[in-house]
């Protein structure tokens, strides 16, 4: 069961890893306008 | 913020984001029409190219341009270059597209839900290693781990319920959010309890998932809340700020406010009338719209009375002021419009009145279960607390919660998807209710300008009668420019263009006098006139060449419209401002059969009032300033996008499309929606009466539990996706009242 003392503060992290990826996308906002940022792609210019 | 020293400088940051800087100001568009990739680069490529525009962001979610102005940028060649590349574009105020603020409340709870997530999934993770046998020191590792994670996600993401409830007991009433925080702080309590002592179960994964379901509720609910309502100060920007005042045969400027009955004041062509006031001089068009919602012009001369907010259109006037400040016609409509909102009462929504029957319950059956366990175990309250709080995390309203909010997110999705804005988290709810629709004729049941619908004037002539209506703000003048018949041929150069108000317009080409305007003044003289519609004659050194028949058409899809509305019971009644015998025309066009003419905006409003007090929910359809009490009064109500801005500021819901089939449309989905929110409220009592027996007998454990609660929402905001899908009738049971119809006119 030793395994756990290292996998169980790795899943932590990750998860921790994700919420913040998300808050600072959230705070930059990237969730303002979710169609246009699907259709931007396709432009060429940007 | 940092102290600057004098001198030095300390301009803010040039961030691109925040086109604040000195008076640069954003303007606000709505465009309807934009749908993909290519709109975005047409559009911001158009418009990035305009002088004084610092910056450009079409939003394609919400259908919003935002266009950052330098300092002393007006923006006035934004609108024609998107309508340019033909797209229709309006000005949305701040107040109408939602503030910033609100935006920023939806930020706190997408946080707290990301963080509620975030900690639901790591809990759950270990929790399921406990189920699945963990024991002895592991589980205790486990149930640490848990409560390290949970305690500060429940303290963080429950502010929003625990704010509410806190609201709700200092006002000594219970709302939802009582119960919620409770179960979620003692349950949270309680296992650090069993965490500390060593016990075989805890509820942390529970109290973090009932967080994260509530939390995708309540943000649901939040985008498709109640837009600040700021019709007022709208209407108030009508009033002029600065008057021209004649003093001894002067003209001075001067502020509205020192104007004094009597005083002689001069209102220019393009002008508002500032104050009440009666013509002294001058005689000309005027657009009374905000009286009568009526957009062709009347013509007034000497002695007739003029009120403020009406627009001067042809030629300047003299008038003796006879009412102002709060004695004006204006200020009595902004009376009306304030007494309207402020004695609106309160609309109570459909999940408030069920949480007020919800909550109290909730509360009892625990408390009963507790005592109930405390007398069956002889005084073992730790196990009674234990089994009580399972109870209250299991009635918890997860899928309560989420009844309501998953459907109204569908539900204006789907008419935003054709054009419908609903502005008012609760107009769906009030419009499943409506049981009587009101429409009002200009601008709503009819398009409100003019169009050419004949015309017979050779191409020659057609190219000089717009020669001269470009000239001209009169709605028959721009209808010549814009309808059916209008040629492409360079313009030709008229001279000495003159208005006659009332008649028409001449002006000189090559020579040669060219007159535009009625019968009597360029056509052949007295004679038949049209019925319903009007007249612009052209002629050539008084010779008439031809005609141009104009009217104002019904909107399309007006006539299948009423015709639903009667045939469902909701006998559509009309009220206008304009004359009985326009609007006699116009209601038995569109099959009304119910109308009243010369309706002002105080009787209009209490039309309103009077069939609220019938108890009738009358929906309100209408577009101008004089509908603004009305709208505002009635119980729920609508606005066509080209509407005044005052109109749609005061409606529950802006329609964008031109076809009068948005009032049905919208009327179909809010009882479709409703029909499955009263599903929904059922399925959620289904499942508490199969939950609450297990939890009272304590078979809740937390297995059970997080099951219960994921597969219940689960099912709920499934049902609420049925609204998506095409062809799902709900037909409307047992039917409006019958209301007597009478055909005749209220004397004015």
């Amino acid at each position: 069961m030793n395994v756990l003392l290292y996998l169980v503060p790795v899943a932590l992290l990750l998860g921790g890893l994700g919420l913040a990826a998300f808050v600072w996308a959230l705070r930059s906002g990237q969730f303002d306008d979710p169609d246009g940022a699907a259709e931007r792609i396709l432009l060429d210019d940007d | 913020m940092s102290c600057c020293t004098a001198g030095s400088s300390c301009a803010p940051a040039p961030r691109k984001t925040e086109p604040r800087s000195m008076e640069g100001h954003t303007l606000e568009l709505i465009i309807p029409g934009v749908h993909c990739a290519g709109c975005i680069s047409r559009i911001e490529g158009a418009v990035s190219g305009l002088p004084g525009v610092e910056s450009v962001r079409l939003n394609l979610s919400t259908r919003r341009l935002r266009v950052g102005l330098a300092a002393g940028a007006t923006g006035d060649e934004v609108i024609p270059t998107v309508e340019g590349l033909g797209y229709d574009c309006r000005t949305f105020s701040a107040a109408e597209a939602g503030s910033a603020a609100q935006d920023r409340q939806g930020r706190e709870l997408l946080f707290a839900l990301a963080v509620a997530g975030f900690a639901a999934g790591n809990v759950m993770l270990l929790s399921v290693s406990v189920w699945s046998g963990a024991e002895g020191a592991t589980r205790d590792l486990f149930h640490w781990i848990s409560a390290l994670i949970a305690l500060p996600a429940i303290l963080f993401a429950g502010r929003p319920f625990f704010r509410s409830a806190w609201r709700a007991l200092k006002g000594r009433s219970l709302n939802m959010d009582v119960p919620i925080s409770l179960a979620v702080l003692l349950a949270g309590g309680l296992s650090l309890d069993a965490a500390i002592s060593g016990g075989e179960e805890a509820f942390f994964d529970a109290a973090v998932m009932l967080l994260f379901f509530l939390l995708v509720g309540r943000y649901l609910d939040h985008r498709v809340r109640a837009r600040a309502r700021d019709t007022v100060g709208q209407l108030l920007s009508l009033m002029a700020s600065d008057v021209t005042l004649l003093v001894d045969g002067g003209q001075q400027r001067v502020p509205v406010e020192t104007i004094n009955a009597g005083d002689m004041i001069r209102v220019a062509a393009g002008e508002r009338a500032p104050v009440d006031g009666l013509i002294v001089d001058g005689q000309g068009d005027l657009d009374r719209s905000i009286v009568t919602g009526e957009s062709m012009p009347v013509t007034l001369g000497p002695g007739d009375q003029v009120e403020a907010g009406t627009l001067v259109l042809t030629q300047p006037l003299t008038l003796r002021a006879t009412a102002v400040g709060q004695h004006t016609f204006l200020a009595q409509v902004v009376r009306l419009m304030e007494e309207a909102e402020s004695g609106r009462a309160r609309y109570l929504r459909l999940a408030d009145r069920a949480a007020r029957i919800y909550a109290p319950a909730v509360h009892l059956v625990a408390l009963l279960t507790f005592i109930g366990w405390m007398l069956v175990t002889g005084g073992d309250w730790g196990q009674s607390l234990w089994i009580a709080v399972s109870v209250l995390i299991i009635t918890c309203p997860c899928a309560l919660g989420l009844a309501v909010p998953a459907v109204q997110v569908v539900a204006s999705g789907v008419l935003f998807g054709k054009g419908i804005l609903i502005k008012d988290g609760t107009a769906l709810e009030r419009l499943a209710e409506a049981r009587r629709v009101v429409l009002d004729k200009t601008g709503t049941l009819t398009s409100g300008h003019p169009h050419i619908i004949e015309c017979d004037l050779p191409p020659s002539a057609m190219a000089l009668a717009q020669g001269l209506a470009a000239h001209s703000r009169h709605p028959l003048a721009q209808a010549m420019l814009t309808g059916q018949g209008a040629t492409s041929a360079p313009a030709p150069v008229l001279t000495a263009v003159t208005e006659h108000p009332g008649q028409g317009m001449s002006g000189t080409s090559d020579g040669s006098v060219i007159r535009l305007g009625s019968r009597a003044f360029a056509g052949p003289g007295n004679g038949v006139t049209v019925p319903s519609g009007m007249e612009l004659w052209l002629s050539i050194d008084g010779v008439p060449q031809g005609h141009a028949v104009l009217a104002d058409t019904l909107r399309d899809g007006a006539v299948e419209t009423i015709a639903a509305l009667q045939a469902d019971g909701f006998a559509p009644l009309l009220l206008s401002g304009d004359n009985p015998t326009a609007v006699a025309d116009t209601a038995q066009a569109a099959g009304i059969a119910d109308w009243h003419a010369e309706q002002r905006p105080e009787d209009k409003i209490a039309a309103i009032q009077a069939l609220m007090a019938a108890g009738q929910k009358p929906l309100m359809v209408g577009d101008g300033i004089n509908d603004g009490p009305a709208l505002a009064a009635a119980h729920v109500s609508m606005a066509p996008a080209s509407a005044s801005d005052l109109g749609r500021a005061a409606a529950d819901i802006v329609f964008l499309s031109d076809r009068l089939d948005a009032v049905t449309e919208a009327m179909r989905t809010a009882r479709r929606a409703r029909a499955l929110i009263v599903q929904n409220f059922g399925l959620a009592l289904a499942y508490n009466l199969v939950a609450v027996p297990v939890a009272v007998l304590g078979g809740a454990s937390p297995l059970v539990a997080a099951i219960a609660m994921s597969s219940s929402s689960l099912v709920v905001t499934l049902n609420a996706l049925r609204l998506r899908l095409p062809g799902l009738s709900l037909r409307r049971r047992g039917g409006a009242p019958k209301v007597a119809r009478t055909g005749q006119e209220v004397p004015a």
